[in-house]
């Protein structure tokens, strides 16, 4: 039976031991890939930059301010929730963040009378969000962990074309910000309407320092260019986020598998303990039996060499008395 | 020789050229090509497919395929904000002359707006690489 208990033990520490390698692996793949998204979030930031700077100065040049992209309507009916999480599981709470953000402004909608839409982005929260039937519009997903402007663009014309189409009166992204490698949070940005601070007002540099704020040569008209800027806008935030996601998400991944790595040690550890232990056990048991195998069979027959058993001499000695 | 200024293309992915020049020539959309000197007055523009060239000081040119986005000139400052832009040693020649191909055969059987564009943006690609 000892014998069983140790087997099962040195089986369990194997597998723990080939978790192990697989948990530390994925560890540092996720920790050299965070550098990489960092990087990207990072060129990703002139952009962004440049075409709120545009948006703003077409506005403090009298763009008309009008357009339904800017305008927020009167009476929010229903919202659109674009929640971005991982393709692939393995990651700690990062999924469960976001969802849970998510479903608390979905539930905090429904028990106000309005309704919502959700449009997932990477299969987990897909999967989470069809489980539970939610309603959703089209899913996106398959490029979590290395977004491309592509994507983005591909979200942003849809949640533009659904807000055109008066679907939905309001979208709002949720998302996991990456602040940096060791600390990221989830956050709900409305996304469309564009808020009116990013639009509101010139940023100074076209404003009156110069006193050049008008003076704007626009090729074609300003109108024309904000209605192609626009969704521009939109795709490029939506691109923010997911990059930003993408670098969480390689961060999330890297400390649950550092501390998955971590517990396979302790773990391991103990239960070689424990298989010491047993098999310390198993051969006292086997001294034991032998000795009392040998004591068994030598009673009776030769009483006087019992005691002196251990004695080099008379181990010679008791097997001839034992033949005889 | 005239003043340089700053020029700066920015993709959403990238930043792909920065620094000092002499002169940019773009094409604006429904506005032809256009060409800014230092001291320009500000301007707004949606750009068209095309191949953007810059004039750097020391005389050399940077040919810059750029399709579509916006350029905003302002206090000495040219930036062109671009989905996709590829400077000329990035460009797969090969693969634009294909894509050019395919367009002009399908614009031979219907009038066709993407098709239209990606016979610019191939012609874009092949002018900036220096293969017209």
């Amino acid at each position: 039976m000892a014998g069983g208990t140790e087997r099962a033990l040195r089986s369990r520490i194997k597998s723990m031991q080939a978790t192990k390698k697989i948990t530390r692996a994925m560890e540092l793949i996720a920790g050299s890939r965070i550098v990489k998204a960092q990087q990207r979030v990072q060129a990703a930031v002139p952009y962004s930059e440049q075409i709120t700077e545009v948006v703003r100065d077409l506005a403090a040049a009298g763009a008309s301010s009008d357009l339904p992209l800017l305008v927020g309507r009167d009476e929010v009916r229903t919202t659109c929730y674009v929640v971005i999480s991982a393709d692939r599981g393995l990651c700690g709470g990062y999924n469960a963040g976001v969802q849970r953000a998510a479903e608390g402004e979905i539930k905090a909608d429904v028990a106000a009378g309005r309704g919502y839409t959700v449009v997932p982005v990477g299969r987990k929260a897909e999967g989470y969000f069809r489980f539970r039937q939610y309603k959703l519009g089209t899913a996106f997903g398959g490029f979590s962990d290395a977004p491309s402007y592509a994507d983005a663009k591909q979200i942003g014309e849809y949640v533009v074309d659904l807000y055109a189409s008066g679907e939905v009166d309001r979208v709002e992204l949720v998302y996991t910000r990456f602040i940096s490698a060791g600390s990221q949070e989830v956050v709900l940005r409305p996304l469309v309407p564009l808020s009116a601070d990013t639009v509101a007002g010139g940023d100074g540099k076209a404003g009156s320092t110069d006193g050049s704020g008008g003076d704007y040569e626009f090729e074609p008209d300003p109108t024309t260019i904000l209605e192609t800027l626009l969704p521009r806008y939109v795709e490029a935030r939506i691109f923010a986020a997911l990059l930003n996601a993408a670098a969480s998400e390689h961060a999330f991944r890297q400390r649950a598998m550092k501390s998955a790595t971590d517990n396979a040690e302790d773990l391991i550890s103990n239960l070689s303990i424990v298989m010491n232990r047993a098999r310390q056990d198993a051969i006292t048991t086997e001294i034991m039996e032998i000795v009392g195998g040998a004591e068994a069979l030598g009673s009776g027959k030769n009483p006087s060499v019992r005691y002196v058993d251990l004695l080099g001499e008379s181990l010679v000695t008791s097997p001839e008395t034992g033949d005889n | 020789m005239s003043a340089s200024f700053s020029v700066e293309v920015v993709s959403p992915e990238s930043v792909l050229y920065s620094g000092e020049a002499t002169m940019v020539i773009t094409r604006t959309l429904g506005g032809g090509e256009i060409a800014f000197q230092a001291g320009h007055a500000p301007f707004l523009g949606a750009l068209d497919a095309s191949h953007t060239r810059v004039f750097l000081a020391d005389g050399a040119v940077e040919d810059i395929a750029v399709h579509g986005g916006f350029v905003e000139v302002s206090n000495d400052k040219v930036s062109l904000l671009s989905d996709t832009a590829e400077v000329a040693s990035a460009i797969d020649v090969e693969r634009a002359r294909a894509a050019k191909e395919r367009a002009e055969e399908r614009l031979r059987h219907e009038h066709d707006a993407e098709a239209t564009a990606a016979l610019g943006r191939a012609n874009a690609r092949l002018s900036a690489a220096g293969h017209s």
